[in-house]
């Protein structure tokens, strides 16, 4: 038995070189943020959190706050205020009181679990530091995928700064070529996926541009990143785009789970 | 005591003709009739033919607003801001001042110490409830001989010229 999951895990090890991408998953989560390009002493900004399939309408669920960071410009700590949930959206503000980008994430880290228990097939979710509980020593067929989830937006307050895209080598992220808050319709913008630090080749980015609502084709674009994990996107329109990339491989921390990971970003294109 | 005024002087005399060349705006805002009307905000700069910003002559925003409140709107003009305001300090001494009201206003400027070459003269205005024009005038640089070229907004500015003194 032990040695057949090993046979899976090794299975799972070489999807990860290939960085196979999951299908998307059926609803949206997203951060939208009030303004990117700010000027003055003394900007806020207030972001719109929320779960939904059209971009970007609050019809749906509520994104929970408690995930939410905040990172100025100089790479502290930033905070949310105001922050409330309803129905469906959360809200917070931000107050970018120092010069220079912000970054605001929501990084999670989870498990999923189907076990049988007595002939029983049952499923657990929840953090890292509750497996060793949640799971009864006498399961069997135990699936465990640990799921590595970025959201993050970006907002700048007189010259974009390059602190707070610096990657942290877990999970998926995105490495700016060109500052995600210097976008404008009609010029082309480059950015790189990279999986543990390291280039994603060959994943699939969806971008789909917000305000469907109001026409009949979802405008998505789809592209794939090339052998350095980059991909470059022509902006057609000015507005606010949802950014989304998933790749199932690679090294899970925990062991003997197959890892999932997924990159969102909101990003405003301004006209010329 | 007068010493430092005729050195100042000297200078002046030996800057090069380039140094000391004018570069004349004539610009017209608008009289919108409008319910709600603000005095746009106007910015104006030189550029390279590429659009890089070379310098900025004036910012024209509410420089009265206590801690700097107006600056919160100078991120509206669009190409200025990306371009240069961005990573200018404000206010600025000589560059900032206050809007104007509509009609015809004559700024000379002193472009100074530019490599001969192309240009633009843009200059862009954002008002409040309204929107946002952007004009463009190509001129050499050093002049010649007195020479004029000029643009047309159809919104948020009139007529523009740029009139260039050797």
């Amino acid at each position: 038995m032990i040695s057949l999951r090993r046979g899976a895990i090794a299975a799972v090890s070489l999807m990860a070189v290939l960085a196979v991408p999951v299908a998307a998953n059926a609803h949206r989560q997203w951060l939208l943020p009030s303004a990117t390009v700010l000027s003055g002493n003394d900007p806020w900004i207030t972001v719109d959190a929320a779960v939904s399939n059209d971009l970007f309408y609050f019809d749906h669920m509520p994104m929970r706050l408690d995930g939410i960071t905040v990172m100025g410009p100089d790479g502290s700590k930033g905070e949310i205020k105001n922050g409330s949930t309803g129905k469906y959206r959360s809200t917070f503000d931000v107050q970018l009181d120092k010069p220079g980008t912000y970054k605001i994430a929501n990084v999670s880290d989870g498990l999923m679990a189907s076990y049988k228990l007595n002939g029983e097939a049952k499923r657990w979710r929840g953090p890292l530091a509750d497996l060793a509980t949640a799971i009864p020593k006498d399961a069997t067929e135990v699936k465990l995928t640990q799921s590595q989830r970025r959201l993050e937006i970006f907002a700048t307050r007189g010259s974009p700064t390059k602190e707070v895209l610096k990657v942290t080598g877990q999970g998926l992220e995105l490495e700016p070529v060109t500052h995600p808050n210097d976008l404008v319709s009609g010029e082309a913008a480059t950015f790189k996926l990279l999986l543990d630090g390291k280039p994603a080749a060959g994943v699939e980015v969806e971008v789909v541009p917000g305000g469907n609502r109001y026409r009949n084709g979802t405008g998505e674009m789809k592209l794939t990143t090339d052998a350095q994990g980059a991909f470059t996107i022509t902006w057609p329109n000015p507005g606010m785009y949802w950014l989304e990339a998933s790749v199932r491989g690679g090294k899970a921390t925990v062991p003997n789970a197959e890892r999932n990971a997924s990159y969102v970003t909101t990003l405003e294109v301004l006209p010329d | 005591m007068r010493l430092p005024v005729y050195t100042a002087a000297l200078t002046g005399l030996m800057a090069s003709p380039a140094l000391a060349a004018d570069l004349e705006l004539s610009l017209e805002i608008p009289r919108l009739t409008v319910a709600e009307y603000h005095r746009p905000y106007v910015s104006v700069w030189i550029e390279n033919p590429d659009k890089t910003a070379v310098k900025t002559l004036a910012v024209w925003y509410n420089v009265k607003l206590k801690n700097n409140e107006g600056q919160k709107w100078l991120k509206d003009m669009r190409q200025w801001w990306r371009r240069a305001g961005r990573d200018m300090s404000l206010p600025a001494d000589g560059v900032s001042a206050a809007t104007r009201a509509p009609g015809k206003h004559q700024v000379v400027f002193k472009p100074g110490a530019l490599p001969a070459g192309q240009y633009n003269l843009v200059v862009e205005a954002a008002r409040e409830v309204g929107g946002v024009e952007v004009l463009r005038a190509p001129f050499q640089w050093p002049p010649k001989a007195r020479v004029s070229s000029s643009a047309k907004g159809a919104s948020e500015l009139g007529a523009m010229s740029v009139t260039l003194k050797p």
